[in-house]
């Protein structure tokens, strides 16, 4: 569905007012993937990361300044247009709806944007508006609804022509618990039924750990990991934390296997690898212990510690 | 053809949608018309034609201007330009649709929006208090053909200013030029038959004069047969042009496009 060769893009950017100086920066650098139909991966990386910058050459609206895209089978900056009736793309941030129009009025615009003949129109629509339950603010204009109702409008702009390939950026953000959880049953159900591929970009790792099987990790411009989720934990999640309540403060703890990497009050906290009775048995010798726990690495301690470069 | 229909009554209905703004408006104009239709009165207590024009052309002419200045949007327009600046262009770009294309058929839906609720009651205002100049049947008829091409004019020069945005994100200097500019030249201020005769030939040679000027004189009955036909053809070619010049503009920004927010 898509396949990225080497995949670059520079800007130029220029700075002083007098004597302009010329900077290149590379938002994305010698990227390469390939996703099959039918997935729903999640694209990860920090703010400025180029996650925005790779979708937007994905969809055609940046031209690569070097590498190879396909999209499903066409090349998405010269061929933008016939691109565009094949994909979804919502950006979570963005308003893509009539803002001062009913909602409605949005939908029905874009039926006669994407051409959609008004059966399929009628049943599509339909089904939105029992999955999503737009039925209460269907005739709202769009600057009056909430922002739960608008990401659901959103996504039913985004999937009324019922695209084979979905870009979101950012689908949850801003999104009451309620709200997220209808967003993340909606996806997996377009996804499981349908076999809409799905390319989610977040900084919520709640919804990758729900929805994603496959993780593509953006840093600095530079692809650092794509591979299946139970992979990432393999591989960077080995480390556990020990949680120790001690009687008092002390000094950081020194036990042999282990690393304290947070001292608060009478708490700390002791990163290790291997298993965890040798090491409170080392502890509890060292000092006197209140109480203990121990964590796992959730998703978000191991994409914290791929980001403050530990490969 | 449907999609621009579509399109187009999302324009009127986007404007319908604040009813408070039009009767604002309409107020406005209306006073407008009133001052303007003095101060130019005042000239003709000492002389009967200033140009081609006498007092009832020149009322004609305050009102028609009044009721048009909407319509063909004179002043600052810069929905365009605004997406440029904070991305949302992005969208309209991922969609399969020409941004020319539809801003043009979302304008010409708007139009009619404006000339039928800021335009009719002011120029009524004005027909009650001053002795206006009505148009022969055929005249009304390519008086309407007029304010359509002078819409399409109109857009096509809003469309090349605000993809200034691509290049400089931030219009606002560069609008103001072109407002200003538009308001002269156009004979929004003044009848263009009021300049010195220099300045009124650099004005006709010019595309703002098809935006108002040259539908007042068509209503005014100022052009008769071919030359009548001359006048609506140069504003076909204005319009020609300044949306060709505002596809090369897109063309050329939309590859150097760098998405603003992310």
């Amino acid at each position: 569905m898509i396949e990225v060769e080497h995949l670059t893009k520079e800007f130029v950017v220029r700075r002083g007012r007098l004597r302009r100086e010329r900077h290149v920066v590379e938002a994305v650098r010698d990227i390469s993937f390939h996703v099959e139909r039918g997935e729903l991966l999640g694209y990860l990386g920090p703010n400025g990361a180029g996650k925005s910058t790779t979708i937007k050459m994905l969809t055609g609206i940046l031209v690569p300044s070097g590498g190879r895209v396909t999209v499903a089978g066409l090349d998405p900056s010269k061929r933008r247009v016939e691109l565009a009736k094949r994909i979804g793309a919502m950006f979570g941030q963005r308003v893509q709806l009539w803002w001062d129009l009913p909602l409605i009025d949005s939908f029905e615009l874009l039926r006669h944007i994407y051409r959609v003949p008004a059966d399929r129109y009628r049943t599509s629509l339909q089904r939105f508006r029992t999955v999503l339950d737009l039925d209460p603010f269907l005739h709202t204009p769009v600057r009056q609804l909430s922002l739960g109702q608008r990401i659901r409008g959103e996504l039913t702009a985004a999937m009324l022509h019922e695209p084979e390939l979905l870009f979101l950026d950012e689908p949850t953000i801003g999104l009451d618990v309620v709200a997220k959880q209808r967003v993340r049953d909606f996806l997996v159900e377009i996804n499981r039924e349908r076999g809409v591929t799905v390319l989610l970009t977040t900084h919520d790792l709640g919804d990758i750990e729900r929805l994603c099987e496959r993780l593509l990790v953006i840093d600095r411009g530079s692809l650092i990991w794509d591979g299946r989720i139970g992979e990432l934990k393999e591989r960077y999640g080995r480390d556990r934390l020990l949680i120790v309540d001690l009687e008092r403060p002390v000094p950081p703890l020194e036990v042999a296997g282990a690393v304290v990497e947070r001292v608060d009050g009478p708490r700390q906290w002791l990163r290790f690898r291997g298993p965890a009775a040798d090491l409170t048995a080392r502890v509890a010798a060292a000092t006197r212990l209140v109480d203990l726990q121990i964590a796992e690495p959730d998703i978000e301690e191991i994409v914290r510690r791929i980001y403050a470069g530990e490969r | 053809m449907r999609l621009d229909w579509e399109i187009a009554k999302r324009g009127w209905r986007r404007y319908a949608a604040y009813p408070w703004a039009t009767a604002a408006g309409v107020f406005t104009n209306t006073i407008f018309g009133f001052l303007q239709a003095y101060i130019l009165l005042a000239v003709f207590r000492h002389r009967s034609h200033v140009g081609s024009y006498d007092a009832a052309d020149t009322v004609t002419y305050v009102w028609l201007a009044q009721a048009l200045i909407m319509t063909v949007y004179v002043f600052g327009w810069q929905e365009l330009a605004l997406r440029i600046r904070d991305g949302a262009i992005a969208t309209d770009l991922s969609r399969p649709l020409d941004p020319q294309r539809y801003w043009l058929a979302f304008d010409l839906g708007r139009a009619p929006y404006h000339l039928l609720f800021r335009g009719v009651l002011p120029f009524a205002v004005g027909a009650l208090v001053f002795r206006v100049h009505y148009p022969s049947p055929l005249e009304a008829l390519a008086f309407a053909g007029s304010v359509a091409l002078a819409v399409v004019v109109s857009l096509g020069f809003r469309f090349l200013y605000n993809a200034a945005a691509f290049w400089l994100l931030d219009i606002r200097g560069v609008m103001t030029v072109a407002i200003t500019l538009n308001l002269f030249l156009s004979g929004m201020v003044m009848p263009l038959t009021f300049f010195p005769g220099w300045l009124r030939s650099i004005a006709h040679a010019l595309p703002f004069a098809s935006i108002l000027q040259t539908p007042v004189d068509v209503w005014l009955g100022k052009h008769h047969g071919a030359d009548l036909a001359g006048v609506l053809a140069l504003q076909a070619l204005w319009a020609v042009v300044l949306l060709g010049l505002g596809r090369l503009a897109l063309r050329g920004g939309a590859r150097r496009l760098v998405v603003q927010g992310g």
